[in-house]
């Protein structure tokens, strides 16, 4: 059963999007800069203007209000912002699964005290995956998630969101430049063209 | 006690003033002298103007004209709102939310002041009633454009901060929130200032007029503590109907930013 299903969806200069992902399944974008890969993820979480259909399951975004949809569909922005002065102030109650995963990405917990100035672009990185993982969301839109990361942290971003895909069951997309990776975690891969058209590529 | 009037040659002898301010900014190359000049013609000529118009207003007290400059007030004062700001709404929200919300504030206030604590009859009476509505709209003018400013220029540069916040899933008004209470605050700030240092540091205009006048001293001050509070409720008010109607309008109806209803000002 198709679970995350996309119909005519259009923003700006992208082609209409018709795709559907499988529940525990991801699948890759790829392109050229500027093709609108940010885009077609903001749009489907319907943060900018947009025609379509998306739905998850039996939730049909326009029937719902979007805050609760943007709940459901987790965005993970290439990249992060913070609005308080501390890490932890943007972290909902943490569980003891919460505080596994901040373990698997190597920090301590004493993370949330920490002032977000002082944290790296690539810790921050880190903590934006952690940040939008805690508040549960039931399909992840991921952009470039381990664009700043070096290979040790790159493999634990992976394995997480392997992790987490498989124990929910979510649809996932995932965008990437790095071919190994789009072999390594996705079953299905498409290519955004500068023309805004969404293509298929075999495998 | 009755003023002292004063003759065309005291106000040559004042211009003078001004004129020694000029040459001497010009001498320092302030590059102000031709615009000192120019805003003392400004101040002499629109102020002759209206002392003109109130002449006649109060030679025949009726509503309609009082009515009449009290809107060309308004429309006046909402138009520099719109035109200090960096980034203003597109289309009629530009102008129409800050003279919406100075209408509501400052008109009710002013009648209400004027029903029901100067209880004055008629209560348009032009004499009280124009400069009362007058000092309102010029405080709640300033207080506003600074809250509206703020809150535009606020959500342009903290756009990532405010879509971070809607991606996670939360509803527009606490995305907004922070903004939105420093805008308020901003507006408010000079009318408290004043009101802090009002006596001390400053003695209010109306009030120095007043005994100028001839009036005794606490009939004057009776008088400006009432202004002063008018003008902190107005631009108290008309700043948080502004600030609220405006951050309203910066998101839609799917909670989405919409920073392309805002448009490069002037200034």
């Amino acid at each position: 059963m198709s679970q995350f299903v996309i119909k005519q969806l259009q923003c700006l200069h992208i082609s209409p999007v018709d795709l559907s992902i499988e529940q525990g399944q991801c699948v890759s974008f790829s392109g050229p800069s500027g093709a609108g890969k940010s885009i077609l993820l903001k749009a489907i979480i319907d943060l900018i203007p947009n025609q379509g259909e998306v739905r998850f399951a039996d939730h049909v975004r326009e029937q719902m209000r979007a805050s609760d949809w943007r709940k459901l569909v987790g965005l993970l922005p290439a990249e992060s912002f913070w609005w308080c002065d501390r890490i932890g102030q943007h972290f909902p109650t943490l569980n003891e699964q919460h505080i596994s995963w901040f373990s698997e990405l190597g920090f301590e917990q004493q993370v949330l005290d920490w002032e977000v100035s002082r944290c790296s672009t690539g810790e921050r990185q880190r903590l934006a995956l952690l940040r939008l993982l805690c508040h549960g969301p039931k399909v992840l839109l991921l952009d470039e998630p381990t664009a700043n990361l070096d290979k040790t942290s790159s493999d634990a971003v992976e394995k997480i969101i392997n992790e987490y895909k498989a124990r929910y069951q979510c649809p996932v997309i995932w965008v990437s430049h790095d071919q190994q990776q789009i072999k390594r975690v996705a079953e299905q891969h498409y290519l955004l063209e500068q023309d805004g058209q969404l293509q298929k590529v075999a495998a | 006690m009755s003023v002292i009037p004063l003759s065309a040659l005291d106000l040559f002898i004042a211009a003078g003033l001004v004129v020694l301010l000029a040459i001497l900014s010009m001498a320092m190359q302030l590059g102000l002298g031709k615009r000192i000049i120019i805003a003392a013609i400004r101040t002499t000529v629109q102020l002759m103007l209206i002392g003109l118009v109130l002449k006649t207003l109060f030679d025949r007290a009726h509503l309609a004209w009082v009515l009449l400059l009290a809107i060309v007030m308004l429309s006046v004062a909402g138009y520099e709102v719109m035109a200090r700001q960096k980034r203003s709404f597109g289309g009629w929200w530009g102008y129409g939310l800050g003279t919406l919300s100075m209408f509501i504030s400052s008109f009710t206030i002013a009648i209400f002041v004027l029903i029901a604590v100067i209880n004055v009859e008629p209560w348009y009476t032009p004499q009280y009633a124009i400069p009362l509505l007058g000092m309102m709209l010029g405080n709640t003018m300033t207080g506003v454009a600074l809250s509206l400013d703020r809150l535009t220029t606020g959500a342009y540069e903290k756009r990532g901060i405010i879509e971070a916040q809607l991606i996670l899933g939360y509803e527009w008004r606490p995305a907004v929130s922070e903004i939105v209470r420093e805008s308020v605050r901003i507006g408010l700030m000079p009318m408290i200032n004043s009101m802090a240092a009002a006596g001390i540091v400053s003695l209010p205009g109306m009030m120095t007029g007043q005994i100028l006048g001839g009036s005794p001293p606490m009939e004057a001050v009776k008088y400006q503590i009432l202004i002063m509070f008018m003008i902190a409720a107005g631009t108290g008010f008309a700043s948080m109907g502004a600030v609220w109607l405006g951050a309203k309008r910066l998101f839609d109806d799917r909670q989405r930013l919409r920073l392309d209803r805002l448009r490069l000002g002037r200034s």
